[in-house]
């Protein structure tokens, strides 16, 4: 039996509003599950579900093979992280950390003996009389996590805990997170704007857009096969590339402004699918990374059959890697809404106009603002989307 | 250097923040610097001319007259009893009140808030003529009930208004996360909610004290009895007809002002202290 079962779960709110439609996601056996999608998608409304904090409109929610739909939350073995971490500023960190057991009435030897072991767990001996205003933001972050561990329950639900700390201590705090997670083996359900968090954390993430679920898997084949637009535009920062185009003779070219790309016969093999697109617009995207430089003595790389040029507008060096961002005749694709997340990368909108684009390429690349690149196009690494639907055409 | 730093050493304590703050000082302290010299002068020193700007010679009488030949302790012992009784009602009902209009869904709280507004900025002396009639109607006239269910009623909307205010800075998650651990409501409200609204409810309690101490209108008007009389009522019926004892007023009102110095300064830290500091954002 899955911790969580969620079942075609909606929420309405009494003003007609409707947060969360016909959600479907089960929470395997210490599986650490990522809700991940722009503000105002519907996550938070959906982990408060499951935390009991909201009412369900609809569908059926079960915690272990419990129906909980009107169980209360103190009675559904859950724990929850909150992104202000809502710590009891009067209490000592063992006091916030025991309050729940306090409650529960447990023997004064017992609780201290469960809070002291949580917080060995999370480095907080030293800190444990200390009141939460002493305390750091990545120390409370972490009384914040004691207090959901000391319940030992069935699943934990967090609700974008690390968003409140600097950049630095959100990466450190990130894998201490995960790395408890995966210690004590407890079904988690971890709620994020962050697709950096999203990927890097989640067993599964699920991606969730105005209410609806779009795709749950695992990061990697989020990343490699997003099944529409708003997933392939989300995932991955920088965001991948997409333009407009149009597949010409036999969907074995594709028209990418004033360039024509060969596509080849593999694609076609591939992705059968896209000769029912011939002579009609697509929507093509390309991962920054899958845009390698083309040398000047070696103009064709391995496995490419075509070539897209841009002109250079910035190059931004990170060191191992360039950014590159360029324009071409094309015009880009927005997917609705996926924009904002795009925290790391620059946001290219404000840079350029018309069909800007990012390479992202090894860093002795020469390539200057103002010179005219030439990128590989390895058409296996394309992806292909339905102009209208938005839906990604896999075969 | 060694001028350049004398420099800003001057500049810290004449420039004019520093000034205005002390003329604002000197303004409000020497009116309690005179109500205090003048408390310790013989009774003949007290209107003399020119005025004493040090009691010479230094004297107790003022305040053997106040507590022999008038009865100010029991005035001091009318004002606690009602002051401390309106306070912690005003408190206990102000808390729950704030808490509801401040977090529970409740249908009209923005038209009960405005009623509580104007019922704060009324002015009494509209009041005590009708309320005379109706303590006089119950049989409550010289009675301390007939003091603190006014000023019950007169403080609370003041009070509710602070504590809803103070509840509403309280992170709602604050509850959620009792809730989630299996604290019931009253639970909720005591273990959590309280502790954290303690500035509110310091400086709600004194507001109230403050006024129910010093209320003078009502306390004339609904006990006239002596053995029911506050403070300020007393220390205005001090004399006769032809004398105004003005030491003994003096002396009084120093007693009369000392508890309430004494509960700012010792609560002011935790009016003033941040107490929930730390608890939300990291």
């Amino acid at each position: 039996m899955a911790p969580i079962t969620i079942d075609k779960v909606t929420k309405v709110y009494p003003n007609g509003f409707e947060a969360v439609h016909e959600l479907d996601l089960d929470v395997a056996e210490g599986e650490f599950m990522v809700l991940v999608g722009p503000s105002g998608c519907g996550k938070t409304t959906a982990l408060r579900m499951v935390a009991g904090l909201e009412d369900i409109s609809d569908g059926t929610l079960r915690i272990g093979d419990r129906v909980v739909n009107d169980v209360s939350s103190k009675d559904r073995d859950i724990a929850m992280v909150f992104q202000n971490y809502a710590l009891y500023p009067h209490m000592t960190v063992g006091e916030n950390i025991g309050f729940a057991l306090k409650l529960r009435k447990l023997p004064k030897a017992e609780i201290k003996r469960k809070v002291n072991a949580a917080a060995a767990i999370l480095g907080l001996t030293e800190w444990i009389d200390r009141k939460p205003g002493q305390l750091s933001g990545g120390q409370r972050q972490r009384v914040a996590m004691g207090r959901a561990i000391v319940r030992e329950p069935s699943v934990f639900l967090m609700d974008e805990p690390l968003s409140n700390l600097d950049a630095k201590l959100r990466v450190q705090m990130r894998a201490e997170v995960a790395r408890i997670q995966r210690r004590l083996g407890v079904a988690t359900l971890y709620v994020t704007h962050d697709q950096v968090e999203a990927m890097t954390m989640g067993d599964r993430v699920a991606v969730l857009r105005a209410g609806v679920l779009q795709q749950c898997d695992n990061p990697q084949v989020l990343y490699d096969n997003p099944k529409n637009l708003f997933v392939a535009a989300f995932i991955g920062s920088p965001a991948m590339n997409l333009f407009e185009s149009t597949l010409a003779e036999g969907a074995t070219s594709a028209l990418v402004g004033s360039q024509r790309i060969q596509l080849g016969d593999a694609v076609l093999a591939a992705k059968p699918g896209l000769k029912a697109y011939a002579n009609s617009p697509v929507v093509l995207g390309i991962r920054p990374e899958d845009l390698p430089v083309a040398g000047d003595d070696e103009p064709m790389l391995p496995g490419a059959t075509g070539v897209l040029e841009g002109d250079v507008e910035l190059v931004e060096a990170l060191g191992s890697e360039l950014l590159v961002h360029f324009t071409t005749d094309a015009r880009r694709v927005e997917a609705e809404g996926a924009k904002e997340a795009d925290a790391e990368g620059l946001n290219s909108g404000t840079l350029a106009r018309g069909g800007e684009g990012v390479a992202r390429v090894e860093p002795r690349a020469r390539l200057a603002a103002g010179s005219r690149a030439r990128f590989n196009l390895n058409p296996l690494r394309l992806h292909f989307f339905d102009a209208t639907t938005g839906q990604a055409i896999t075969s | 250097m060694a001028r350049s730093r004398r420099r800003v050493g001057w500049h810290r304590y004449f420039n004019g923040l520093y000034l205005s703050t002390a003329l604002v000082a000197v303004f409000v302290l020497l009116p309690i610097y005179w109500l205090v010299v003048t408390s310790f002068k013989t009774p003949g020193a007290v209107g003399s001319s020119p005025p004493q700007y040090f009691p010479n010679p230094f004297s107790l009488v003022n305040y053997k007259v106040a507590f022999q030949q008038n009865s100010f302790g029991h005035y001091i012992v009318n004002s606690a009893i009602v002051a401390v009784i309106s306070t912690v009602l005003v408190l206990s009902i102000g808390t729950l009140a704030g808490y509801a209009l401040g977090r529970l869904p409740m249908r009209g709280k923005f038209p009960i808030l405005v009623i509580l507004l104007m019922i704060s900025v009324f002015p009494a002396v509209a009041v005590v003529a009708p309320l005379y009639l109706l303590l006089r109607d119950i049989g409550w006239l010289n009675s301390y009930q007939a003091l603190i269910f006014p000023y019950t009623a007169f403080n609370l909307p003041f009070a509710i208004w602070i504590l809803r205010n103070y509840m509403l800075g309280i992170a709602r998650e604050m509850e959620e996360t009792a809730r989630i651990d299996g604290a019931s409501p009253l639970r909720t409200v005591w273990s959590i909610i309280l502790p954290q609204a303690m500035p509110g409810l310091f400086t709600a309690g004194i507001f109230c004290f403050t006024a129910c101490w010093t209320e003078f209108l009502m306390a004339l008007t609904f006990n006239s009895s002596n053995n029911f009389r506050t403070i300020p009522v007393g220390i205005a019926l001090f004399g006769s007809q032809f004398t105004v004892p003005y030491g003994t007023i003096f002396a009084a009102s120093v007693v009369a002002v000392v508890p309430i110095a004494v509960i700012v300064l010792v609560f002011r830290k935790s009016v003033v202290s941040g107490l929930t500091a730390g608890a939300v954002k990291g």
